[in-house]
C-alpha cells in the first residue's frame, strides 16, 4: 500500500490527466465487451459465458482482415460483421434450442463453444501468439495534457467507444427496434402475441453483443498480443462490470466498466499489490449495499 | 514305435515348466533388451498459452532424432519418440510421465515442461528410476538443492541463477557508464517473476551498489491490459527497468508501451526479448532494448549456430525458440554419453552424462559440460545485447563471463544451504 503516492497522485495534474486517460481507456474497451454480455442477459436471460470468445474473435477478424488489405477501418468493420453473423449462427442453431431450460444446460452449450472456438483459432491461425502492430497513421508521439501523457491511438479509441455508446444508447432508447428489444426484455409473449417475430429479435440482440464485442477485440488487436483463449480474462473483468452495474443495464455496464477502470488505473498507483483484489473488493461493497447492483431491477 | 523314444518322466516335465516360465518371465525384458527401438517419452506442453514452447519442442528434437537416427540411433538402437501433451499441468505432466514409462514402455524421459511441471515429473522418475533429461525448467534449485536432485535426473537448459548473474553485471555495467541509479520493475507475478527479478537485483546491486529499485509492478501472469502499469511507470520515471515479462505478455506490453513512448524516457532492460518468437511478433520493435539472449542464431557468432537456426526455419517455416535449443542440446548430450557408454541402458548413460563436454553449436565456446556435482548444464550461451527492429534484432550480444558466473552461484548455493 503506497497511499503517499497516491495522494501526491491525486495533486499532480500530470498525473491525473495520465491515470484518469488510462482508466478511461481500460474502462471503455470492457464497456464494449460488458455491454454486448449484458443486452444478451436483460432480453434473453442467457448468461453468454462465450462471450470472451466473441472479443477474441473479433480481434482475429480484425488481425486477418488487416494482413489483407491493410485498413484498419476495414479491419474493424469485418470484425463486428464477422462477429455479428458468427453470433447469428450460435443463437439460431445452438443457443435457442436452450432458452428457458436448465441453466446448466445453456453454461454446457457456451462452455462447449469456448473449447471448440480456441481450438479452431489454434487450427487456423496456430498456436503461436500474434500482433498485428500499430497502424502507421496512429505511429506518432503521445499528446501532453497538464503535463500527463496520452496516445494517440487511445484518443481515437476512447472517441469510437463514446460513438459506439451512444450510438447503443440511441438504438435501444430511441428506434422501434430499441422498443421491442426492451419490451421483449419484459414480457416476450406479449411482444410474440402482437404479430412479433420474438425468434429474429432474439437473433438481433445476439447479433448486437456479438458486433459490439467484435468491434471491442478489433479496437484493442493493435495493443494486444493475439493467442488461443484470450477471450478468458476479459470475460471475467466483464461480468465484474455487470454485476457491479447491474445484469441487463446498458448505463450500469457503462458505469461499472469506468468504475473498475479507475479502481485499476488508480489502484496500480496506491494499492499495487491488491489490484485485482480491489476490483473484487469494489463488487462486493456494491453488492451488500444494492444486490442487484447499481442500476439493476430489483428482484 | 513309441518305445524309440525316452518317456517323459515327472522331473522331466517339471523341469521343462519351470524353464517355459522362467523364459516367459523373462521375455519382456530380454525383448526390451534386443528391441532395435528405444522409445523415448516426452511429456510437454502442447496446448495452451505456451503451446508454442513445446511445439517447438517438439520440433527440435524430432531434428535432432533425425541425425541421430541416421548415424545409427542410440547404440545400435533406432529412437521412437513418444510426445504427450501436459497441457502445462503438474498433475497431468506427473500422469502422462508416468503413462509414457508403464504403457508406452518408455525408457528415457526428455521432460520438457515448464518448471512445475518439471518439479513433478522429478518425483515419477525419482520413484520409477527412469533416466530423465530436464530440458525447460529454469529454477535452479530442481538441481541445486540436493534434497530435490536425483541421480537419474538431469538437467539441459538456462538456469536463473546463471542468468542473474549475467544480467546483474551486464546492467550494472550499463547502469555504471550511463548514471543510470533509479531503476523500476515489471515483472509477472508468479514464482518465476518474483525470483528472476528479485535476483536480478540482487546482483545488479552487487556490481553497483549506487542502484535504488524505487519502483515495482507485477502485473499479473497472461494481464491484456497493462496500460496502468505502464501509466504508473511513467509516474514514477526511473531512469531504467527491468523485466523479466515473456512471450505474448512481452509483446502486449511492448506495444502498449511504445504508444506511450515510454522507451524512449528509461533505458530498458527485459531478458526475454532476444528470442524469436517475441522478436519477430513484434511489428515496431523499439530499438536499445536491452535483452539477455534466450535463442538467436548470432550468438554464439558462429557458422554452426547459424546453420543451425536456417536449417530449422528450413524445416519449420519459423526460428528456433529458447526451448528448441536446449531440447536439441538434450538429445546431443543423450547421443554422447549414449556413444560414449556404448550402451542405450540408461543407468549406463546416466553414469556416462556426468561430467560429460560436448561439442555443440550451443555452447558459448563451442562446447558445454554436463557437470558432475549438481548434474546440471554449464558453458551454454549466455550475454546481453540491444535490439534493432529488423534481422538480425540483436546484431552485437557480450557475452555472459562464465568463471564470474560459477564463482558467484556457487556462493549463492553456499547462502542457499545447497552446499
Amino acid at each position: 500500500m503506497d497511499l503517499i503516492a497516491l495522494a501526491n497522485c491525486l495533486v499532480s495534474p500530470s498525473c491525473l490527466v495520465t491515470q484518469t486517460t488510462s482508466g478511461l481507456i481500460i474502462g471503455l474497451l470492457l464497456f464494449l465487451v460488458a455491454a454486448g454480455l449484458t443486452l444478451i442477459f436483460g432480453v434473453l436471460n442467457v448468461v453468454n459465458f462465450a462471450h470472451g470468445s466473441f472479443y477474441m474473435m473479433g480481434a482475429y477478424f480484425a488481425y486477418t482482415v488487416y494482413v489483407f488489405t491493410g485498413s484498419y477501418a476495414l479491419a474493424i468493420v469485418g470484425a463486428a460483421l464477422g462477429v455479428a453473423v458468427f453470433s447469428i449462427v450460435f443463437e439460431r442453431f445452438f443457443m435457442s434450442r436452450v432458452y428457458g431450460g436448465n441453466v446448466l444446460m445453456q453454461l454446457l452449450v457456451c462452455y462447449a463453444f469456448i473449447l471448440i472456438l480456441d481450438d479452431v483459432v489454434k487450427i487456423v491461425w496456430g498456436p503461436e501468439f500474434k500482433s498485428m502492430g500499430m497502424p502507421d497513421y496512429f505511429r506518432r508521439p503521445p499528446v501532453f495534457i497538464a503535463g500527463g501523457v496520452i496516445p494517440v491511438f487511445y484518443l481515437f479509441l476512447m472517441g469510437m467507444t463514446a460513438l459506439i455508446g451512444a450510438g447503443l444508447w440511441l438504438i435501444i432508447g430511441y428506434t422501434r427496434f430499441g422498443k421491442v428489444v426492451r419490451a421483449a426484455a419484459v414480457n416476450p409473449q406479449m411482444v410474440s402475441a402482437l404479430g412479433i417475430n420474438t425468434g429474429l429479435v432474439f437473433a438481433s440482440v445476439f447479433a448486437l453483443g456479438g458486433l459490439l464485442a467484435g468491434l471491442a477485440g478489433a479496437l484493442a488487436v493493435p495493443v494486444r498480443s493475439l493467442v488461443s483463449g484470450m477471450g478468458f480474462s476479459i470475460l471475467i473483468e466483464s461480468f465484474i462490470v455487470t454485476v457491479i452495474g447491474g445484469m441487463g443495464s446498458i448505463v450500469g455496464a457503462f458505469v461499472g466498466a469506468i468504475l473498475v477502470g479507475m479502481v485499476r488505473s488508480y489502484g496500480s498507483i496506491g494499492f499495487p499489490l491488491f489490484v485485482e483484489g480491489l476490483m473484487f473488493l469494489l463488487m462486493a461493497i456494491i453488492l451488500v449495499i444494492k444486490p442487484s447492483g447499481l442500476f439493476g431491477k430489483e428482484a | 514305435m513309441f518305445s524309440k523314444h525316452k518317456a517323459l518322466d515327472r522331473r522331466s516335465v517339471i523341469k521343462g515348466a519351470a524353464t517355459s516360465a522362467a523364459a516367459l518371465l523373462a521375455t519382456p525384458h530380454i525383448a526390451g533388451a534386443q528391441a532395435k527401438v528405444i522409445k523415448i517419452g516426452m511429456p510437454t506442453i502442447l496446448s495452451g498459452r505456451v503451446a508454442q514452447l513445446g511445439t517447438s519442442s517438439r520440433n527440435a528434437v524430432m531434428m535432432e532424432v533425425e541425425k541421430i537416427n541416421a548415424q545409427g540411433g542410440l547404440a545400435g538402437r533406432t529412437i521412437e519418440v513418444v510426445v504427450r501433451d501436459s497441457k502445462g499441468q503438474p498433475q497431468e505432466a506427473a500422469r502422462v510421465s508416468r503413462e509414457l514409462i508403464n504403457t508406452d514402455g518408455c525408457e528415457i524421459l526428455i521432460d520438457a515442461e515448464a518448471s512445475s511441471g518439471s518439479f513433478a515429473v522429478q518425483e515419477v522418475v525419482k520413484d520409477l528410476g527412469v533416466l530423465c533429461i530436464h530440458t525447460c525448467s529454469e529454477t535452479s534449485s530442481l538441481t541445486a538443492d540436493p534434497k530435490i536432485r536425483v541421480p537419474n535426473a538431469f538437467r539441459v537448459c538456462r538456469q536463473g541463477i546463471h542468468d542473474s548473474i549475467a544480467g546483474g553485471e551486464y546492467a550494472a555495467k550499463i547502469s555504471l557508464a550511463k548514471g543510470l541509479k533509479t531503476w523500476a520493475t515489471c515483472s509477472p507475478d508468479y514464482a518465476y517473476g518474483r525470483d528472476s527479478t528479485q535476483l536480478f537485483v540482487e546482483y545488479l546491486k552487487l556490481f553497483n551498489p549506487a542502484v535504488e529499485v524505487t519502483t515495482e509492478t507485477w502485473p499479473k501472469l497472461f494481464q491484456p491490459d497493462y496500460t496502468e502499469v505502464i501509466t504508473k511507470l511513467l509516474q514514477a520515471k526511473p531512469q531504467a527497468l527491468y523485466s523479466c515479462l515473456w512471450g505474448g505478455d512481452l509483446t502486449s506490453w511492448i506495444d502498449q508501451a511504445s504508444i506511450y513512448a515510454m522507451f524512449g524516457q528509461m533505458e530498458v532492460f527485459a531478458i526475454n526479448m532476444a528470442d524469436y518468437t517475441a522478436l519477430t511478433v513484434v511489428k515496431n520493435l523499439p530499438k536499445g532494448i536491452h535483452s539477455g539472449n534466450r535463442y538467436i542464431k548470432t550468438f554464439p557468432k558462429t557458422e554452426r549456430n547459424a546453420k543451425y537456426g536456417d536449417a530449422y526455419r528450413a524445416k519449420y517455416n519459423e526460428y528456433p525458440t529458447n526451448w528448441s535449443w536446449e531440447n536439441a542440446a538434450a538429445m546431443q548430450f543423450l547421443a554422447a554419453a549414449s556413444k560414449k557408454a556404448n550402451s542405450a541402458d540408461g543407468k549406463q548413460i546416466a553414469e556416462a552424462l556426468r561430467g560429460l563436454k560436448i561439442e555443440s553449436e550451443f555452447g558459448q565456446d563451442g562446447t558445454m559440460t554436463m557437470r558432475a556435482e549438481d548434474q546440471t548444464v554449464i558453458g551454454y550461451a549466455i550475454g546481453w545485447g540491444t535490439t534493432i527492429a529488423q534481422e538480425p534484432y540483436v546484431p552485437e550480444i557480450t557475452a555472459g563471463n562464465w568463471a564470474k558466473i560459477l564463482e558467484l552461484e556457487t556462493a549463492w548455493k553456499k547462502k542457499s544451504g545447497y552446499l
